[in-house]
């Protein structure tokens, strides 16, 4: 046992082992405390905070199921919720199919760019096909995150891509622009632009022009989203060894042909890392707009702690919302991942 | 004696001034009896809605049950508005505004009142413009203190720590309250009330300062509420209220009216459960006339006649309202300043005749 290398990694040397032995000290200050309160001693069924208190002293996670629904989706009509199901669902099996497919990948990625967003955006707002409308103030919950991050990531992509040949572009004016746009948008604190969006631009608008507050976030969102994308995307592009562009011109394609169907694809495949870096940042940025009066999932959990039966929740709240967005941020990376080693280049190389 | 030309002259002078007075007074009659609803009412009928600013969430004004239901003396307010001028309670559509942003969302017209548990001040007249139409809750800075930091009054809270959120007045009230003493209160700014109560709990802070309505029921949720107490005392006076944006005074009479009318009731002992019969078999005119059956206040407004009985049927008078929202069997805060100037309070309502 001495010698297994897992002990020779904790004990090996005694800076190992006084470091071992403080953290596991600290692991066992610490955990069974956290378990107690987690589980232990926590209360499943309650009607409000008094009546968890009186029951036990560990966490109220009666309280998470009493509003478990209003945390994902807030107060989207019950009645019309299997259209939130049904959107998820579809974009789940087309994300699925563009993941995991062979052959027709190009397919199930033009779906996931343009069935997707126009099915879900269908089912989402209704108005058509015999759909009850929902007005946006009535999204909410995780659902609005799942929302704001996938309409401002499928965004971003043409803006992202437009801005990085913007800059790396021949004409002065459109490489000065695009640099421009990147280093405002990326200089703004998230924030800020946010508030911007959603206060300040009612103002400049002429009276009784009411632009929809989501519409306000998404564009926002995805302006900002755009110009990170430029700058992995750049990277991307100068990854590219100048020797394929030469040899498509060497073959006689056009410059344009040469970008999009040789430096762009193979730029992709390089920044997939990077883009997937932005999905998780951006996932979890979403919650920025429970600041400006939208109500995601954070908002939710902020909001619910004001109803007089549960104040005084707060970790309970929280710790669930970390939960939630721990376990979508994993999604994103896991499905990341899938998509990196399919495309990624050392296998290729080693076939042939 | 004048000439016959110069008499026929001077009568029909005499009968056009005469016709013209005549015409005149017809037509400022015919305002008296109809005046113009005015443009937010307009916009607010074409959009079959009242669009409401109210807090994204705040006991006792402002807040989502399980169900996700609106509740809280705000939107009991937002309600009875909405029944007053449309005809019905559920025609509100709620814009969640945060304490940064409720003015400006006021201004740029994307919501016609915002009723948020927000301080009528001077400022917010003159400066942002707004009209301040009505209170429709009396509170102010308080403080929540650790019992055995042994003070019983503000004033000794010298070299004691608080905790405060920031973004509101609470900061300035303090600073403000210092000065005047000569008292040095140290203060922990925190974002969030429950990132404020979490400090004081760990023992950062030495109490907690907040608007007095938010204090009694924020006392009820800490882990050992018997080790702390409310100070009696306040540092500020808080009306919180109605703020319309400034430009339309007929939207600013109806909203004070509906306001007066809720606090009437009380009054004169109107309620949700028994309106409708009172306006049937009433004996006092007062009442009959609040509650549409005699006279023409609804004409007066550009409202008809039931506007008051709506108003009142969504959730009570305004005592309802408040027992409801703060009562025993809710967070438990005595009326106080909140009660009818008959009790002690400060709501007086103006007459409606």
């Amino acid at each position: 046992m001495i010698r297994h290398p897992v002990f020779r990694a904790l004990f090996g040397s005694k800076f190992n082992a006084v470091v071992t032995v403080l953290m596991l000290a600290l692991f066992a200050l610490t955990v069974p405390g956290l378990v107690r309160w987690a589980f232990g001693h926590a209360v499943w069924e309650a009607m409000n905070r008094a009546a968890c208190v009186a029951t036990d002293t560990g966490a109220c996670w009666a309280f998470i199921k009493a509003r478990f629904a209003l945390f994902f989706y807030s107060v989207y009509p019950e009645a019309e919720r299997w259209r939130v199901h049904l959107g998820l669902a579809v974009l789940v099996v087309i994300g699925a199919g563009a993941l995991f497919s062979h052959g027709r990948r190009g397919w199930w990625l033009l779906g996931l760019l343009v069935v997707v967003p126009v099915v879900d955006a269908i089912l989402l707002v209704g108005g058509i096909f015999g759909l009850t409308p929902v007005p946006t103030e009535r999204w909410g919950g995780l659902m609005l995150n799942l929302v704001i991050s996938f309409v401002a990531l499928g965004g971003a992509m043409p803006i992202g891509i437009a801005l990085a040949f913007g800059r790396r572009s021949q004409w002065p004016v459109i490489r000065y622009g695009s640099t421009l746009l990147i280093e405002f948008w990326r200089g703004v604190p998230l924030l800020t632009v946010l508030f911007m969006g959603l206060v300040l631009l009612p103002l400049f608008l002429p009276h009784g022009v009411n632009v929809d507050n989501l519409v306000r976030a998404l564009v926002v969102m995805t302006i900002f989203t755009g110009a990170y994308m430029a700058e992995t995307i750049r990277g991307g592009l100068q990854g590219v060894d100048r020797g394929q562009a030469e040899a498509a011109l060497a073959l006689g394609m056009h410059n344009t042909q040469v970008q999009l169907l040789v430096v762009l694809p193979q730029a992709l495949r390089l920044c997939i890392p990077g883009i997937i870096n932005i999905a998780v940042d951006l996932f979890k940025d979403t919650s920025l707009v429970s600041i400006v009066g939208l109500f995601d999932l954070m908002g939710v959990v902020g909001q619910s702690l004001k109803d007089p039966a549960w104040t005084g929740l707060a970790s309970e709240g929280y710790v669930f919302a970390a939960v939630v967005f721990f376990f979508a941020c994993l999604v994103i990376s896991l499905g990341g991942s899938v998509l990196e080693r399919h495309f990624s280049v050392a296998p290729r190389a080693s076939k042939s | 004696m004048t000439s016959l030309p110069a008499r026929v002259l001077r009568a029909g002078r005499i009968a056009l001034a005469a016709g013209a007075a005549v015409f005149l007074s017809g037509a400022i009659a015919k305002a008296q009896v109809a005046p113009p609803p005015g443009p937010t009412v307009e916009a607010m009928k074409k959009r079959g809605a009242l669009n409401c600013g109210i807090d994204t969430g705040v006991p006792g004004f402002a807040f989502q049950d399980n169900k996700g239901v609106w509740h809280g003396i705000d939107i009991d307010y937002c309600r009875a508005i909405a029944a007053a001028v449309l005809g019905d309670p559920d025609k509100v559509k709620y814009t969640g505004t945060t304490a940064a942003a409720r003015f400006t969302v006021l201004q740029a017209g994307e919501i016609d009142v915002l009723i948020r548990d927000s301080t009528l001040t001077f400022t917010r007249s003159t400066v942002l413009g707004l009209d301040e139409v009505a209170v429709n809750f009396y509170a102010g800075q308080g403080f929540l203190v650790r019992k055995s930091v042994g003070v019983t009054k503000a004033a000794e809270l010298q070299g004691a720590t608080i905790c405060v959120i920031t973004g509101a007045t609470l900061e300035l009230n303090i600073a403000d309250f210092a000065r005047s003493t000569g008292a040095k209160i140290g203060t922990l700014l925190f974002d969030k009330p429950e990132e404020a109560i979490a400090a004081m709990e760990a023992g950062r802070c030495d109490g907690y300062t907040d608007d007095s309505g938010s204090l009694a029921g924020m006392r009820s949720t800490l882990k050992n509420p018997d080790d702390w107490f409310v100070m009696p005392e306040l540092i500020s006076k808080e009306p919180l209220g109605l703020h319309a944006r400034s430009g339309d005074p007929r939207w600013q009479k109806i909203l004070f009216w509906i306001d007066n009318a809720l606090k009437s009731a009380e009054e004169f002992g109107v309620t949700k459960a028994n309106a409708d019969q009172l306006k049937a078999s009433s004996k006092d005119p007062f009442i009959l006339r609040l509650l549409g059956a005699e006279g023409d206040t609804g004409k007066a407004l550009g409202l008809d006649e039931t506007w008051a009985l709506r108003a009142i049927k969504v959730a009570g008078n305004y005592g309802e309202m408040y027992e409801t929202h703060f009562g025993p069997k809710a967070l438990n805060l005595p009326r106080g300043l909140n009660n009818l100037y008959t009790h002690g309070g400060l709501h007086y309502p103006l007459p409606i005749r």
